[in-house]
């Protein structure tokens, strides 16, 4: 439904995306990961039809965005960052004007005014002036817009911003439930929300694409090393003097004593069972054991090494 | 065409949302009436004349305080961002967006007619010059109307929106008048009197509905309003 090749923009002299490529079709749900100022804004403006593209094509639900724009804006549902909307109307009256630009025939307005007002569960709010109106409802008021002519996609920029942990999670499952049939772009800059929404994921950095997959194929990317947090009562001594003689322990680092707990960071590589066998070691050497933990590697370092390079 | 009426309305509507609407007309109206009934009894007439030849200077400062938020506050505030990507065509926007402040324009020169009433009610003054006098006032001020929408398009700060439309106004407005035209040199005097803002209106004003003024003043709407359009675009000019 969206098939973008090479797409580039600059501002002036800074490039702010640069030859982008990917796909995206419907049932999915297509997270668009990235620090501040790395080119997701610019890209769903792009594929929105707000802005233009200095080179590449992109086309959307089939049209291209330079000479379709308006048969895509039909098929869109758009939710830019941080929800911009008209203070001075009121929420039924903001909703019934997107009906009538949006071509819903007056005969459906009503039902589908109530059903966005459902779903994004702004029943509480209808009486009140947009102005009036908290972050939080403000959000979902924006995304009840982007719904209201049920198009095939949907491109939120940072859907969750805002919301607090309830109103998150109640939008993710929103997210997820849309993207069953239709094809949700978001984006956002944090990383847990993508690995509890996405069915893909897109790592943009400084304007181009760095990772393009699911989020166990990214996971599993950065793989390779076991991390084992380890906190040990017993002399320091004693304890490095045996970390130092294990054959799998490839790095270690002294991380904090406290009350006579030292506290080490173990690296081991993958399937070593690093955690088990530090546990036997301490008990042979009559240490007490007070904290053992493994870490994961997960998408978080995934990011942090695609994204920490320059 | 639903696209305009559905943009007009909005914007109409957001007038009188906001205290904008009811300020404007009450000041218009205020002033203006301030302004006739002050030289009406002195001169002893029943005439319009005062009123309507104040007008260009009245609209100066009040209409570009009309438009001023049209786009200014969209490309502030970001609502501009859904606004554009919903599918409407630019020119359908500025289009609606400049009716919606035309129809509160129209709204006060209705309300204005209580002075005409009064006029009529005293004396007896020449319909024909009145009506032109009606018609002149209303093509003028979309003049200043579109003027005052382009100058909203060119920035996202209001008060530079309405001293870019006040500036623009005044010098297409006073090129146009005697000691500019007199001081100018000859090869520009007809073109600076082609191109006043004010010119038009006071030949039309005379009573006489001549099909030039007519046409300079919806070239000019036509003119500001493509300007517009052009300036919305340009978001997409590569």
């Amino acid at each position: 439904m969206i098939e973008v090749r090479e797409l580039t923009k600059s501002y002036g002299p800074t490039v702010a995306v640069n030859k982008v490529s990917f796909e995206a079709h419907a049932g999915e749900v297509l997270g668009f990961l990235g620090p501040n100022g790395a080119g997701k804004t610019t890209t769903m403006r792009i594929l929105t039809c707000y802005l233009s593209a200095d080179a590449g094509s992109a086309t959307v639900a089939g049209y291209n965005i330079f000479e379709d724009s308006v048969e895509i804006r039909k098929r869109i549902g758009y939710l830019p960052e941080s929800a911009p909307l008209y203070t001075d109307m009121g929420v039924i009256e903001y909703l019934n004007f997107m009906t009538q630009v949006r071509h819903i025939p007056k005969s459906e307005r009503k039902e589908r005014i109530r059903a966005v007002i459902d779903t994004c569960g702004l029943e509480d709010v209808i009486q009140k002036d947009i102005g009036e109106l908290s972050k939080g409802y403000r959000q979902r008021l924006g995304l009840a817009q982007s719904l209201i002519h049920d198009p095939p996609i949907l491109i939120l920029d940072e859907p969750t911003s805002g919301l607090d942990p309830n109103q998150i999670i109640e939008i993710r499952n929103l997210i997820r439930d849309i993207g069953q049939e239709k094809l949700v772009l978001f984006s956002t800059h944090i990383l847990s929300e993508v690995s509890a929404t996405c069915t893909r994921i897109l790592i943009i950095n400084n304007g181009e694409i760095v990772a393009n997959g699911t989020p166990e194929e990214l996971a599993s990317q950065a793989e390779g090393e076991e991390i084992v947090h380890i906190a040990i009562r017993g002399s320091q001594e004693a304890i490095e003097a045996s970390l130092n003689e294990l054959e799998f322990v490839s790095q270690w680092a002294h991380v904090e004593t406290t009350d006579g707990i030292v506290v080490y960071q173990v690296n081991a590589p993958q399937g070593s069972d690093a955690a088990e066998a530090l546990f036997h070691v301490v008990v042979q050497n009559g240490w007490s054991l007070t904290e053992l933990r493994q870490e994961s590697v997960d998408l978080e370092d995934v990011f942090l090494n695609l994204t920490d390079k320059q | 065409m639903t696209n305009i009426t559905a943009i007009l309305k909005k914007e109409f509507r957001s007038y009188f949302n906001s205290p904008i609407a009811y300020i404007f007309i009450t000041f218009f109206l205020g002033i203006s009436s301030w302004l006739f009934f002050r030289g009406f009894f002195i001169q002893n007439q029943a005439e319009m004349r005062g009123f309507f030849g104040l007008m260009p200077w009245i609209f100066l400062f009040f209409i570009p305080a009309v438009t001023m938020k049209l786009w200014a506050e969209e490309k502030k505030i970001g609502t501009i961002e859904i606004l554009m990507t919903l599918p409407i065509r630019d020119y359908e926007v500025v289009l609606g967006k400049f009716l919606a402040s035309f129809a509160l324009l129209a709204v006060s020169v209705l309300l204005s007619l209580v002075l005409t009433c009064s006029v009529v009610y005293l004396g007896d003054p020449d319909g024909g010059t009145l009506v032109a006098g009606y018609i002149g006032l209303l093509l003028m001020g979309g003049a200043y109307l579109a003027i005052g929408l382009f100058a909203s398009t060119l920035t996202e700060n209001q008060i530079i929106a309405f001293i870019l439309g006040i500036s623009t106004c005044f010098v297409l407005l006073i090129i146009g008048e005697d000691f500019v035209l007199f001081n100018a040199p000859n090869w520009l005097f007809p073109i600076f009197s082609y191109l006043g803002l004010g010119a038009h209106y006071s030949s039309i004003l005379r009573g006489v509905l001549d099909s030039r003024d007519i046409i300079y003043y919806l070239s000019m709407i036509g003119l500001f309003l493509y300007l517009s359009t052009l300036a919305v675009e340009s978001r997409k000019w590569r």
